[in-house]
C-alpha cells in the first residue's frame, strides 16, 4: 500500500515535470513552434544561465523567478543584480561600462548594446572575466547545503542512538553502499578510507544534482562540461598525488619489457592517465546532456504536429517513459563517476606484491 | 567540439571547484567521519556481541558437559559411599560377634579360676578347720584320760617307754 503510494506520486511529479517544461517552452517570447525555434530553446535550456527563470508569459513578457549576483572582473570588480539585463533584454551599466548579454554569455558592449559579429557569427565584442553566480553555481551551493544538512543530521543521530531515524534509515544504506560495494572493493581494506570524503561527497553531489535536473527548476548543472571537467580533474588531481612509487614506475620505466618499449610507453602511459579522467568528464557530461535533450524533444513533439490530442498523449507517455530511464541514469552516472573514481585511485594505490615480492616487501618496511 | 570549448565556462568553473573542495572538508569533518566511526563502531558491537553469544554458547555446552560429569562422579560417590558403608557394617558386626565372643571365653576362664580359687579356699579352710576340730577332739580326749594322776603316770610310763627306746 505504501509503496504503491510513493509509486503514484513519483508518477505525478514526472507528469508535472514535463509539463512545466512544456509551459516553460511557451516562454522565451511567445510560442515555440518551429524546429529552428525548438532547437534553440532547447540549446537554451541546457545552457547555464544569470537568473532562476521559473516561467515566463509570453504574451505579457513577464517573468516568474529571482536575479542571481553576477560578478565581472573587468578594470576592477563590478558586482550587480541580473535584474539589471532584464532577461537578456537590455544592457547592464556598471560603473560606466555597459554589458549585454548574447547567447547566454557576457560581452562588454557601448551604451547602445552593439555585438559586432565577426565571422562564423561570432561576436567580436571583449568579454569581462565572468565570476557570476550563475543558476548552476546557485543551485550547487543548494544542492551542498541539502547534503549538509541530510548527512549532518545522519551523523548527529548517531550521538544519541545507535541506529538512524527517519530519513536516515534511507540515507544509511547509502552510505554503506558506496563503502562497501565500491569504495572497499576498489581501494581495499586498509586504504579506502582516506577517499571516503571524496568518494561519497562527488556520488551524492552527482546524485542529487542529475536529480534536481529531472525537477520543474529547469536546471541542467551535471550536463555542463564545465561541472564535469571541474569533478574529474579532482578525480585526476586525487589520484596523481595519491599514487604510489609502483604507479610512476609502471608509467616511466614499465618493468619487464625492453628498453626501446619502455621508451615508446613512456607518453603513451602518461597520455593514459589523462584519457581516464577524460573520459569521465565525457561520459557524464554526455548522458545527463542527453536526457534532457530527449525528454524535451518529446515534449516538443506537441508542438510541431497537427492534432494536438493524439500528440500531446504520444508525447507525454514517451517522456513518462524516459523520465523513468532517467530516473535510473541519474543513480547510474553518479554510481559509474565514483566506481571509476575510486578504481582510479584503487590501481594508483595499489600494491604490486605478486610481481615484485622483494621490492615490495621492502616498501612495506 | 568547438561549441563545447566555446561554452566553457570558466566562472562556473571556478566556482565549483571552491564549493567542492569546501563541501568535500565540511561535509567529511561533519558527517562521513562520525557517520562511518558509529557505523564501524556499531559493526564492531555487533560483531563483539556475535562472539559473545557464540563464546556463551559454548561455556553453556561445557557447563552442561560438566554438570553430567559432576552427576556422574556424585552417583559414584554415593554408590562408593554405600559399600562402603556396607562393608563397615559387616565388618563392624564381625568384629562386635568377635569381640563379644572373646569377652565371653574370658570370662568364663575368669569364673572359673575364680570358681577354682574358691574352690582351693574353701578346701584349706575346710582343712584347717578339720585340723582345729581334730585337736579340739585330741584336747579332748587328752583331758579325759589325763584327768586324774593315775591314768597321767600311766601316760608318762607310756611315753618314757617309748622314748627310751628311740
Amino acid at each position: 500500500m505504501h509503496n504503491f503510494s510513493i509509486a503514484k506520486f513519483i508518477l505525478v511529479l514526472l507528469v508535472f515535470c514535463s509539463l512545466s517544461t512544456f509551459a516553460k517552452a511557451e516562454s522565451d517570447g511567445g510560442a515555440v513552434s518551429s524546429k529552428s525555434e525548438i532547437d534553440a530553446y532547447i540549446d537554451h535550456h541546457l545552457q547555464d544561465s544569470y537568473d532562476y527563470n521559473f516561467w515566463s508569459d509570453g504574451e505579457t513578457g513577464e517573468h516568474f523567478g529571482f536575479p542571481l549576483p553576477i560578478i565581472l572582473i573587468d578594470d576592477g570588480l563590478k558586482v550587480f543584480l541580473s535584474s539589471k539585463f532584464h532577461h537578456g533584454e537590455t544592457v547592464a551599466e556598471a560603473d560606466g561600462e555597459y554589458y549585454k548579454i548574447y547567447h547566454g554569455k557576457i560581452y562588454k558592449t557601448d551604451a547602445e548594446g552593439t555585438i559586432t559579429l565577426g565571422e562564423e557569427n561570432h561576436p567580436t565584442n571583449s568579454k569581462p572575466l565572468d565570476f557570476s553566480i550563475t543558476k548552476n553555481v546557485a543551485t550547487m551551493i543548494l544542492t551542498s547545503i541539502l547534503l549538509l544538512f541530510m548527512f549532518g543530521g545522519l551523523a548527529k543521530n548517531y550521538k544519541h542512538s545507535k541506529l538512524p531515524k527517519g530519513f536516515g534509515r534511507v540515507l544509511e544504506p547509502l552510505v554503506i553502499y558506496v563503502r562497501d560495494d565500491i569504495a572497499i572493493p576498489n581501494i581495499g581494506e586498509k586504504k579506502y578510507r582516506n577517499f571516503m570524503g571524496f568518494l561519497l561527497t562527488v556520488f551524492f553531489f552527482i546524485w542529487i544534482l542529475n536529480l534536481l535536473g529531472m525537477t520543474p527548476l529547469g536546471v541542467n548543472v551535471t550536463g555542463n562540461i564545465a561541472v564535469t571537467a571541474c569533478l574529474a580533474l579532482f578525480t585526476y588531481v586525487i589520484t596523481q598525488f595519491s599514487a604510489n612509487k609502483e604507479y610512476w614506475k609502471h608509467i616511466f620505466w614499465m618493468p619487464g619489457v625492453p628498453v626501446l618499449m619502455k621508451i615508446i610507453l613512456i607518453p603513451i602511459e602518461l597520455l593514459g592517465t589523462l584519457t581516464k579522467p577524460f573520459a569521465l568528464m565525457i561520459r557524464l557530461f554526455a548522458n545527463i546532456t542527453a536526457g534532457h535533450v530527449v525528454i524535451m524533444s518529446l515534449i516538443a513533439l506537441i508542438f510541431v504536429g497537427n492534432n494536438i490530442y493524439a500528440d500531446t498523449s504520444i508525447s507525454l507517455l514517451l517522456a513518462l517513459f524516459i523520465s523513468v530511464i532517467e530516473l535510473l541514469v541519474a543513480f547510474l552516472q553518479a554510481y559509474i563517476f565514483t566506481m571509476l573514481s575510486a578504481l582510479f585511485i584503487g590501481l594508483a594505490v595499489e600494491e604490486h606484491d605478486h610481481a615484485h615480492d622483494e621490492h615490495a616487501t621492502k616498501e612495506i618496511i | 567540439m568547438e561549441k563545447l570549448i566555446n561554452d566553457f565556462s570558466f566562472g562556473l568553473f571556478f566556482w565549483q571547484a571552491i564549493i567542492l573542495v569546501i563541501l568535500i572538508f565540511l561535509l567529511r569533518k561533519f558527517a562521513w567521519k562520525p557517520i562511518l566511526d558509529s557505523l564501524n563502531s556499531r559493526e564492531e558491537s555487533i560483531q563483539n556481541a556475535l562472539d559473545a553469544a557464540d563464546r556463551a554458547k559454548e561455556e553453556m555446552m561445557n557447563l552442561k558437559e560438566d554438570n553430567k560429569q559432576m552427576l556422574n562422579e556424585a552417583r559414584e560417590q554415593r554408590d562408593q559411599m554405600l559399600r562402603d558403608a556396607q562393608a563397615m557394617k559387616k565388618r563392624l558386626l564381625e568384629e562386635a560377634t568377635e569381640e563379644a565372643g572373646k569377652k565371653s571365653a574370658e570370662l568364663l576362664t575368669k569364673a572359673q579360676e575364680t570358681i577354682q580359687a574358691e574352690k582351693k579356699a574353701a578346701i584349706k579352710e575346710l582343712k584347717s578347720q578339720v585340723g582345729l576340730l581334730s585337736l579340739d577332739i585330741a584336747e579332748k580326749v587328752i583331758k579325759a584320760e589325763l584327768k586324774d594322776d593315775k591314768s597321767q603316770k600311766a601316760l608318762v610310763e607310756k611315753m618314757l617307754k617309748e622314748v627310751q627306746l628311740n
